[in-house]
């Protein structure tokens, strides 16, 4: 799979990509036959057929990165190690862009200015002073605590967060893994979160961390369910869960993406994802797992320091992962909006990037906007609203299909 | 009503529970009631068609030196908007009186105040406990012959 | 009649009252401390909470964490003017309101009476110090059911009014403003345009903030039905100001029993009606608050086209000796009924003063009002019944 080569279908190709054409790429049958058992596989066979008007072609850097380094270090434990830290160039600096990011938001939507003293223009440095002070800070462990949970936590919770971007197409020509079931690897993992979360509130032997664990065990298990349905409508269109290939799908001018396909279904589809991961990633109005005014700071109570700052970088790394997610399966990931008008790997990367952060955006605005559900009402919008709007968008969906067919 | 009213309708009622009323020419009408009868009158005055003290103001303990303690109740009618005011006094050695907890709810936090300035113990309140000093603190500072202690847990307390 | 009828407590939601559940579940309950150090109980307050997992069974309040012993303090004054500094300090986040009450029982029991002009500037400022307490209990308020924004509206508004006070007074939190007898200074020359372009300004934030929090969907349905006190329970248990008038008693002692000049004024006493929930929710009190400064801003908007010309320091007595005698007097402050039950022995200081202060009276209803509600509802009661811990504590 990583030697994948992508081909980027053009405007006048893709425009009919959608409306039950999809069988003409995603070809179940036609997979097994296929020598590499790739999942692009159908379409280039397709491609290579003929059927398609000129392509243009590009090979994934990373596969030549990937040669390279193991021309370099001759131990593929060492090379696919270093692969894997790729994603961290991304996500580290993201998050201290996210944090100060929210804080000039808040600040802003607040009739205030934020941070604007350090670093000069708009306080740009805070963060990075802030995660200086917190890795210089003691290493806090209250006398009490379960001390190896308590340790083990926030690995749990980081590495949860940080797996889901191994399936995560920033661009056309980097994905870390192009698996094919990438979504699902993605709810999947990004499960392993909560295992980390009801570690860390149980090893803090504290009250208000456990009821900040329970709470948000319970609140991530029920809200996986929409999260799961909203992205199941998209795979029923794309017949794929390939998240490279849901992107491709996706070609073209705006109106391609998914968000506008089987209109309203999917749209509403977007919102009901939109929702559930603002409780998945514990946001505002679904904060309550860390509920500042009730639960003091849920599961996150005892924690100073670097383990703290490694919760916070989990949750920003969560948010992005969400709002990736998305962008990619609702609104054209990497795909320019304007068909093959600035499109192409950087520039995906470009659209990439400000989709997920326009989602982010709006967790944010919604953060600073919205008061916190109680507890109850949490659960009452999760199993009682979403997750029947998301079997009739499901049903809704399937029938489409069906009829079009 | 007014309060000459109250006061004689009190008197009626309660012949031997009204020692003192001082209800003409004062600007707060006062009467003061035996300790041991306070829970009736405050009853009969919570009650009473005529009356209708829905509402304790205000309870304060107090000390008036020379060996005698006070609880005084200022009470209120929403309803028919007069306003009266019953006294209590206590014998230091020995201040009990009957708690008005169950007549209205407002006295509890109050009595227990007035046990932990005053150390006036009412009797029959469901929780009497210190409530702004600490539990184990010593004396009863409001009255006006308490000694601030030295110390307090190894505390020297006048800094 | 049973004296304890009038007070029947709602019963607690306890699982093992839902049949089908319950016994057969091994459950136990657990005591855990929300307090003194806790972001929504608005000061050093203890509350034990008895829960069952998310279900307050019990609340039990300890407070005294800030005694500062104002009643002995009172006592040992050498001048019954020396106790305004610390009648400040009672609600810290209304001042003008303590010291309007402590003078008016001082005035009263001393038979003299204050020019017109001292009259007016009194009213107003206590109104104003309504205003900025209502816009801290709002704010705060918000920030207890999850919203942070609201709360720095409101913290920005306050600071227009405080902008006031320091013009006027010199101080922004703690005034000592007004004297026995009169006020401490004159307001500045422009202080009539400035109140007026605060009216002004001031209006269409209400409705901002209404259309922020009020009626936010999530906000009402945190606080209503939550919560409820009904109009006899908060009676029995003299619950006074929004809190009471949150209950639908149509109660306010500027009306019922007028201090100072209150009864030349035209204004509305709001009463909670119920319109999302039920009477005596927290959205009701809540929503009392935000009708009162409205009405604050009518009073203000009357007094200062009313105020006369004069001197304020002109009654201010000599000496203050008060014949023997006592009284308790009250006023509306924003968190309701203060009293100031002041004891005259004759001589220079009060030989007793007890405040009757309302936060100290309105959380002793908070256990009525939690039992049977969960963990996040406490911090929304307590939030709507606005409690100050400098007044609970003294």
């Amino acid at each position: 799979m990583l030697g994948e080569v992508l081909r980027k279908p053009d405007k006048g190709k893709s425009s009919g990509v959608l409306f039950g054409d999809h069988e003409r790429y995603v070809d179940w049958d036609g997979r097994s036959e296929d020598p590499q058992g790739s999942p692009g596989g159908a379409l280039r066979r397709e491609l290579e057929a003929g059927h398609s008007s000129p392509i243009t072609e590009y090979t994934i850097t990373q596969t030549a990165m990937k040669e390279l380094l193991l021309g370099i270090f001759e131990n593929p434990v060492i090379v696919y190690t270093l692969l894997a830290l790729v994603p961290l160039i991304f996500v580290i600096p993201f998050a201290l862009f996210a944090v100060w990011w929210e804080r000039k938001i808040s600040a802003h939507m607040q009739d205030r200015l934020g941070p604007m003293r350090t670093g000069g223009w708009h306080g740009w440095a805070q963060t990075i002073a802030d995660i200086l002070k917190l890795i210089q800070k003691e290493d806090i462990i209250p006398s009490a605590a379960d001390r190896r949970l308590f340790k083990l936590a926030p690995y749990i919770v980081f590495a949860g967060s940080y797996a889901a971007y191994a399936a995560i197409p920033f661009s056309a020509a980097y994905i870390g893994s192009e698996i094919n079931i990438g979504l699902f690897y993605v709810i999947a993992i990004s499960s392993i979160v909560v295992v980390g979360l009801l570690m860390a509130g149980w090893a803090s032997n504290n009250k208000w961390s456990l009821f900040g664990a329970m709470r948000s065990a319970a609140q991530i298990v029920s809200y996986e369910i929409p999260i799961a349905l909203g992205l199941l409508a998209v795979v029923m269109v794309a017949g794929t869960f390939d998240l490279q290939e849901i992107n491709r799908m996706q070609s073209g001018w705006f109106w391609n993406w998914f968000m506008f396909q089987k209109f309203p279904f999917l749209f509403l589809a977007m919102i009901v994802y939109f929702v559930a991961s603002l409780a998945e990633v514990n946001r505002t109005p679904f904060d309550i797992p860390e509920a500042e005014s009730e639960l003091v700071g849920g599961y996150h109570t005892e924690y100073g320091g670097m383990r703290f700052a490694l919760l916070f970088l989990s949750e920003y790394a969560n948010m992005f992962a969400v709002s990736a997610v998305a962008s990619t399966v609702f609104l054209g990931g990497w795909n320019s909006p304007f068909g093959s008008f600035l499109s192409g790997p950087v520039l995906g990367f470009f659209w990439f990037l400000a989709k997920g952060m326009a989602f982010i955006f709006v967790q944010m605005w919604l953060r600073w906007t919205l008061p916190r559900l109680r507890v109850d009402q949490l659960m009452y919008v999760g199993w009682k609203v979403l997750i029947p709007f998301g079997f009739v968008i499901v049903f809704g969906v399937g029938i489409w299909t069906l009829a079009v067919r | 009503m007014n309060a000459p009213e109250i006061c004689t309708a009190l008197k009626e009622r309660f012949a031997d529970a009204i020692p003192e009323a001082k209800t003409d020419n004062v600007l707060q009408p006062s009467i003061n009631v035996v300790p041991g009868t306070i829970k009736e009158v405050a009853l009969f005055l919570r009650d009473d068609e005529r009356m209708k003290f829905d509402l304790l103001m205000c309870l304060s303990g107090m000390d008036y030196t020379g060996g005698k303690l006070g609880v005084v109740y200022h009470l209120d009618s929403t309803v028919l908007k007069h306003k009266i005011t019953l006294k209590v006094q206590l014998p230091t050695d020995s201040p009990h009186v009957e708690s008005v907890e169950e007549i209205w709810k407002t006295a509890n936090w109050h009595e227990r105040e007035a046990f932990d300035l005053f150390g006036i113990i009412f009797d029959h309140h469901p929780d009497l406990r210190r409530i702004l000093m600490p539990d184990d603190w010593d004396g009863h500072p409001l009255r006006k012959d308490f000694q601030v202690p030295e110390y307090y847990n190894g505390m020297k307390v006048p800094y | 009649m049973d004296p304890r009828a009038i007070t029947a407590e709602p019963q607690a939601r306890r699982p093992d009252t839902v049949p089908g559940l319950g016994r057969s579940l091994d459950s136990q309950e657990m005591v855990i401390n929300m307090g003194p150090q806790h972001p929504s109980t608005h000061g050093v307050l203890r509350l034990e909470l008895v829960v069952d997992g998310e279900i307050v069974v019990d609340v039990i309040p300890h407070i005294g964490y800030l005694h500062r012993c104002f009643e002995k303090h009172c006592e040992h004054m050498t001048s019954y003017q020396q106790v305004i500094p610390y009648a400040d300090r009672l609600d810290y986040v209304a001042a003008m309101s303590n010291e309007l009450g402590y003078v008016v029982g001082v005035e009263r029991l001393l038979g003299i009476k204050v020019p017109e002009r001292v009259e007016y500037i009194r009213v107003i400022m206590a109104e104003f110090s309504r205003i900025v307490s209502h816009l801290i209990a709002i704010g705060t308020y918000g920030m207890d059911i999850g919203a942070f924004t609201p709360f720095l509206y409101c913290m920005r508004d306050r600071e227009h009014v405080l902008d006031i006070f320091e013009r006027t007074c010199g101080a922004r939190l703690l005034y000592n403003y007004m004297w026995v007898g009169g006020l401490s200074h004159d307001v500045p020359p422009d202080f009539q345009e400035s109140v007026r372009r605060f009216c002004r300004y001031f209006k269409p934030n209400v409705k901002e903030l209404n259309d922020l929090l009020s009626y936010n969907k999530i906000f009402v349905e945190r606080t209503a039905n939550v919560g409820v006190l009904p109009a006899a329970v908060a009676v029995n248990y003299a619950v006074s100001g929004p809190a009471l008038r949150g209950s639908g008693v149509h109660w306010d002692l500027r009306r019922d029993d007028p201090y100072s000049i209150y009864d030349r004024f035209e204004f509305d006493i709001p009463v909670g009606l119920g319109l999302k929930g039920t009477v005596g929710d927290c959205w009701d009190r809540y929503m009392v608050r935000v009708h009162e400064m409205e009405q604050s801003v009518r009073i203000i908007e009357q007094a200062v086209e009313q105020l006369p010309p004069g001197d304020v320091q002109s009654a201010i007595p000599k000496r203050i000796r008060p014949n023997a005698g006592e009284l308790y007097a009250r006023t509306e402050t924003p968190k309701g009924e203060l009293g100031y039950y002041i004891v005259s022995d004759g001589t220079a200081s009060p030989f007793r003063v007890k405040v009757k202060a309302p936060s100290f009276v309105n959380l002793s209803a908070l256990p009525a009002m939690c039992r049977g509600a969960m963990i996040s509802d406490v911090v929304a009661i307590l939030g709507s019944i606005d409690i100050v811990l400098g007044e609970v504590d003294r």
